[in-house]
């Protein structure tokens, strides 16, 4: 299957209920799938007239308890960015995904990693932070839909899949196993006022800065409990590792060929691929420093996730960075060679 | 006895509907709204509107079906006011918020409140996309021709020559073009199923304005298409007038660029 086609299978198999969107390359096929399949099993799907509004309307859906998700790419998801905020605020459950292109601006529809920032430190405005799952094969654009939507309402937080156009398009095996749905009760959703329960109220407005202020320590506790229960990675050759790739997504299946090749040329190479990038693993690459030479942290972009790397090892071993743009991917051999580079920059 | 008895307390003080011996309650706002002191400047029309709303909730005695979305403006804290389920939508996107809503939940009654720079300016995609849908919603305009939270700029609906804070020198329509009609466009949209347009400016206005609300309610159950009620509401505040003042402007000069009446009814 396709990356996009097996997510939307995914959405529907994890009991997503509503799904709202538009249409944008790299991942219409998302919309295309839900719009043919979701009728069929009785679940909302919409076209909206933009993705401000298929974002709002998510909002509505997921405010009234209801399995929701939206995907679109990133120039989409800069008009989501509001959406987002206000979601995040109001603490909504819902997915988003990202199937990131290159950029900024119009850019290209070829693959890219330039949204990390956006994805991880914000993209909307004010204090808040969403559950960030990177996708590196068609398996896991599947995998983290069932995830996704799980830790959402868990956490009672937007979670985003932020994939690549790459990984969206591939076509690979995917092995779909039985599933049971956690639905979890969402007493707080606006079904409507029933008895003698007080009135649900959806919003992110706290006018009185006492108020605000409690509304964001109430935040900042859920997300450390996410950063203390949620991290994700995935550790190859990590061992006897001297050096150590650090890569998500797309660029860390590149990094697994570039190690294959590295270690046929005797180097001890190992590779680190965060899975989750936020919270993101800062504490077990601290706890891997010491063994290393060198991090060459590895993205399609012009170094975001290497920021979080340098935070992450505080200086105990060197990070250095390659990077491609412009929906260019790198070869094994690129990447390879970029070691190498970098490996003799050490010894100036 | 007190003079802020609110009727719940009144019942059951009294075990009838009134207040001591010699006053008779007639007359109360209904259950469905909330007893507390509204926000709104003395002479506003958006607390009559809100008891209007809630009185046709309470006639309808679908207070358990209603779901409200509230705006960005000054009824932003409209869901202080009202005893249902509510949900606060960011700036101008209470329709494709009411459509996630009522997709999810047919049989719910969905209504948007939302003033003139919020559904007529930022929002006025959303609302006609939600209409030309037929979304099964009601969309509750409120026009006062000003943005009334942010202290009383320029709106869409702002007539020609009328100073605001940013049209300091009266709305010039060449540069800023003729207050735009919401009910007259979306009335030509298919999914549009009821539109009318209302105001609160006499005691006869208020009722024929509270049973456009109802039809608002009850045509949903149709399940036709968007009910959309405009109210031509007043900003004592920044319009700089009187209570009395603002019901004479609209009187005069309001309704000459927002004719009142209805524009589409059902067939």
């Amino acid at each position: 299957m396709k990356g996009n086609e097996a997510l939307a299978e995914a959405a529907i198999q994890a009991g997503c209920d509503a799904y709202f969107g538009y249409p944008i390359t790299p991942q219409s096929e998302v919309l295309e799938y839900l719009a043919k399949e979701m009728p069929k099993h009785g679940r909302v799907v919409l076209q909206a007239e933009s993705e401000v509004a298929s974002i709002n309307m998510v909002y509505g859906a997921a405010g009234a308890g209801f399995r929701t998700m939206t995907s679109s790419s990133s120039p989409g998801i800069s008009l989501m960015a509001e959406g987002l905020s206000y979601l995040a605020g109001a603490e909504l459950p819902c997915l988003i995904v990202n199937v990131n292109r290159a950029g900024p601006g119009l850019a290209s529809i070829q693959p890219g990693q330039g949204d990390y920032f956006q994805a991880t430190k914000g993209g909307g405005h004010g204090d808040y932070r969403m559950i960030v799952l990177a996708p590196a094969s068609v398996q896991e654009m599947a995998d983290f839909v069932f995830l996704g939507f799980d830790l959402a309402d868990q956490y009672r937080n937007p979670v985003m899949i932020l994939s690549d156009g790459a990984v969206g398009q591939m076509m690979e095996k995917v092995t779909w196993c039985r599933r049971t749905i956690n639905k979890i009760d969402k007493p707080w959703a606006t079904t409507g006022k029933a008895g003698s329960r007080e009135r649900n109220i959806i919003t992110s407005l706290f006018i009185k800065p006492e108020d605000m202020e409690k509304h964001n320590l109430k935040l900042i506790a859920k997300y450390n409990e996410i950063r203390k229960n949620e991290v994700r990675y995935e550790e190859i050759n990590i061992e006897d590792a001297e050096y150590l790739f650090v890569a998500y997504g797309l660029s860390s299946r590149i990094c697994l060929k570039a190690m294959d090749i590295a270690r046929s040329k005797g180097l001890k190479v190992g590779l680190f691929r965060p899975i989750t990038l936020f919270p993101f693993p800062y504490t077990r690459l601290m706890e891997v420093a010491p063994q290393l030479k060198l991090m060459l942290t590895v993205e399609l972009n012009s170094g975001q996730m290497v920021e979080d790397v340098e935070l992450g090892v505080k200086g105990k071993v060197p990070v250095a960075f390659y990077g491609k743009m412009g929906g260019i991917m790198p070869t094994p051999d690129e990447v390879f060679q970029s070691l190498e580079k970098a490996i003799e920059n050490l010894k100036h | 006895m007190s003079d802020k008895i609110s009727p719940d307390t009144a019942v059951q003080l009294q075990g009838k509907t009134c207040v001591n011996d010699e006053y008779e309650m007639v007359y109360h706002k209904p259950a469905e709204m909330v007893d507390v002191a509204m926000h709104y400047c003395p002479g506003c029309a958006h607390s009559l509107v809100h008891k209007l709303i809630m009185e046709v909730v309470h006639e309808l005695g679908i207070q358990e079906k209603t779901i409200g979305i509230a705006p960005v403006g000054c009824s932003v804290f409209i869901y202080d006011y009202m005893d249902i389920d509510m949900q606060e939508a960011a700036h101008g996107r209470a329709a494709a918020v009411a459509t996630g809503v009522k997709r999810l939940m047919p049989g719910k009654y969905v209504f948007t409140y939302q003033g003139d720079g919020d559904l007529a300016a930022i929002g006025i995609g959303e609302t006609i996309h939600a209409i030309n849908r037929g979304e099964n919603i009601l969309i509750v305009f409120m026009n006062n021709a000003v943005y009334g939270m942010t202290s009383g700029q320029m709106a869409p609906t702002t007539l020609p020559g009328m100073h605001t804070t940013t049209s300091p020198y009266g709305r010039d329509t060449a540069m800023y073009g003729e207050p735009i009609k919401v009910s007259e466009l979306i009335a030509q949209l298919p999914g549009a199923y009821y539109v009318t347009r209302q105001t609160i400016s006499s005691a006869n206005a208020v009722r024929r304005c509270k049973k456009a609300l109802l039809n608002g309610f009850k045509y949903l159950d149709h399940h036709k298409g968007t009910c959309f009620v405009e109210v031509i509401g007043n900003c004592p505040s920044n319009w700089k007038m009187t209570p009395l003042e603002t019901m004479k402007f609209i009187d005069e000069e309001m309704v000459k660029a927002f004719p009142l009446g209805d524009i589409k009814l059902p067939k």
